[in-house]
């Protein structure tokens, strides 16, 4: 018997268990240790500091990193428009996807349905620098097809990538065809998985489609829907490539024209090489993710009760 | 019974249809534009309104790309930084999963949890200290330091762990046991095969993150000899020297496998996709 199981009064072979647990373990969480605890606890002890690149820890701050930042115009202009992004996106993207999925999963089927489930899923798995691209492209004021486009009905050409308003409109645009696919495809296997006797009865019970689908379907897709609104919130407050790529300003640099949380972040840290104050910044932003996940986990485990 | 025909005539179902078709045309549309104007000439570029096809046909973007930026040494960057990641992130997951459903040893349920908490960071959360820490160890600009944050994915071992708890049934573990296998035997020679469908939608997930990772990257790296396919791209249309054709052209040479790669595996990548977007 190992001594240290015999000091503990542990049988041998619950011993040889533990060991070989522990032993398979081991390196995952070593890696893991170092990769994402170790970072994610320095990110809060960084945010109670003045850091720079070469002179870590300079000084104890207190919250004073925290209370600076609710005064620095870069870092509310940034919240409101993460803000402003992460909501239109996720309201539109949602939308689009439950009537999407409502026809998908229930009248348009068979191999025509499958083909256009194709195509409104494509856009989610294509890479996002090279599509925001050609985004770009259409956007562009002078020879864009959607200012061709809109000018057919006599609209006049709109400044997508020169004003910041219309710029963050061409953001959320583009973020909604990214996500509207994923959301689509999770809805339809959410509304597949409702058993179809409930839907049968309401209808034999004289209920229109819409009945059905607003009293029956929807109420019985709560949790998925849930699950879709918060990811995709989750996932647009970290918005960051597509403004890198699409909202470029005059002078060229990328996405100073529609500031978002991270590209804030991202300037503090690695360009002004205020790391304590970008931690600040970081710990801000996890505290809104933190309250949307509470809210998921909260609707979760009401709609099993 | 037939939901359809109750709710709707023949000819409101092929108007759906059609209003469907036209909104699943303007989803590809932006695909579809970055293929036409990559084969445009320079002079067709500016034309107002657009053609919606090039009206002469060129090749010549494609030979400025090559000229001009590495694009096939960045989508080779890319899948090698996709593969490593994809091994590690497969291989430590299912073995920690499987540990974590299937054995209780002190300390079990904590570490889990942390592992759970930790899911929930966004990665921009803590990617300052993440810098430091491989700045420290002299990595940054340097592969490793690219490779080393992929190798473990906190969702990962939480989603084998599920998977391990529902179709990895005690009853075949405890036989092979009783027969005699070792632990090891039984973890490497049992386990992968009953995991084999999680195992897919995992690594589909892995390597789908690896290829399309950016803010990592343009943090980490400098020299474009190491930049992955993003980056490189980003990078080479922000140059400001080339014109729609060009970038068009080098954006569809980066779009090319995931096309490809979509048309082959494509059940698989969707199955894939829900089955690790629905447990999370």
């Amino acid at each position: 018997m190992h001594p240290l199981a015999a000091v503990r009064g542990v049988p041998r072979r619950t011993w040889l268990r533990w060991r070989f647990a522990y032993l398979v373990l081991l390196p995952t969480l070593i890696l893991f240790t170092y990769l994402r605890v170790f970072p994610t606890a320095w990110a809060f002890v960084m945010s109670f500091f003045e850091w720079g690149l070469v002179k870590p820890a300079e000084r104890f701050v207190g919250f004073d990193n925290y209370t600076t930042l609710l005064s620095d115009k870069n870092f509310t202009t940034a919240l409101l428009n993460t803000t402003i992004f992460a909501f239109a996106t996720t309201i539109f993207s949602v939308i689009l996807a439950i009537a999407l999925a409502a026809v998908l999963a229930r009248v348009v089927r068979g191999r025509t349905g499958g083909l256009l489930e194709l195509l409104y899923f494509a856009p989610v798995l294509v890479p996002m620098v090279p599509v925001t691209l050609g985004w770009r492209e259409i956007f562009n004021y002078n020879h864009g097809v959607l200012n061709a486009f809109l000018g057919i009905f006599g609209i006049t050409r709109v400044p997508w990538l020169s004003d910041p308003n219309m710029a963050l409109v061409a953001v959320i645009i583009l973020s909604v065809w990214k996500q509207v696919g994923y959301n689509m495809i999770i809805l339809i296997v959410g509304m597949r998985a409702i058993p179809r006797v409930y839907e049968e009865a309401a209808a034999v019970d004289g209920a229109s489609a819409w009945q059905r689908f607003r009293h029956v379907t929807m109420p019985l897709l709560a949790p998925v829907t849930l699950f879709v609104i918060v990811i995709t919130t989750i996932a647009s407050y970290n918005v960051f490539t597509q403004v890198y790529v699409l909202a470029s300003d005059v002078q060229g640099a990328p996405g100073r024209l529609v500031p978002v949380i991270v590209y804030d972040l991202f300037q503090n840290g690695f360009r002004f090489f205020k790391m304590g104050y970008a931690s600040a910044e970081a710990v801000y932003l996890f505290l809104i993710i933190l309250v949307l996940t509470l809210i998921q986990f909260r609707f979760l485990r009401g709609s099993r009760a | 019974m037939n939901l359809r025909r109750r709710g709707m005539s023949r000819v409101g179902y092929w108007i759906l249809v059609a209003v469907l078709a036209l909104g699943g045309i303007a989803m590809i549309f932006p695909i579809f534009w970055l293929f036409s104007v990559s084969f445009r000439p320079a002079s067709e570029i500016n034309t107002v309104p657009p053609n919606l096809l090039p009206v002469h046909w060129t090749l010549n973007n494609f030979t400025v790309v090559f000229q001009r930026a590495p694009m096939l040494s960045y989508l080779w960057n890319s899948f090698v930084f996709a593969t490593i990641s994809t091994i590690f992130i497969v291989l430590t997951s299912s073995t920690a999963g499987y540990i974590f459903a299937k054995f209780k040893f002190p300390g079990n349920n904590a570490i889990f949890m942390l592992v759970l908490a930790t899911a929930i960071v966004p990665f921009e959360i803590y990617m300052v200290p993440l810098f430091l820490q491989m700045n420290a160890l002299h990595l940054v600009n340097n592969p490793i330091g690219l490779f080393l944050p992929f190798l473990v994915l906190s969702y990962g071992i939480f989603f084998m762990r599920q998977n391990t708890m529902t179709s990895v049934p005690d009853e075949i573990l405890d036989a092979a046991r009783i027969d005699g296998m070792s632990e090891t035997g039984v973890m490497i020679r049992m386990v992968p095969r009953l995991l084999a469908p999680a195992v897919s939608a995992l690594a589909i997930l892995a390597f789908i993150q690896a290829w399309t990772a950016f803010i990592w990257p343009l943090l980490i790296l400098n020299d474009p000899k190491y930049f992955p396919m993003e980056l490189g791209l980003s990078q080479f249309a922000n140059t400001g020297s080339s014109n729609f054709g060009v970038t068009s052209a080098a954006a569809v040479i980066a779009l090319l496998p995931s096309i490809i790669a979509f048309l082959l595996l494509r059940r698989r990548i969707v199955e894939g996709i829900t089955i690790t977007g629905l447990q999370g």
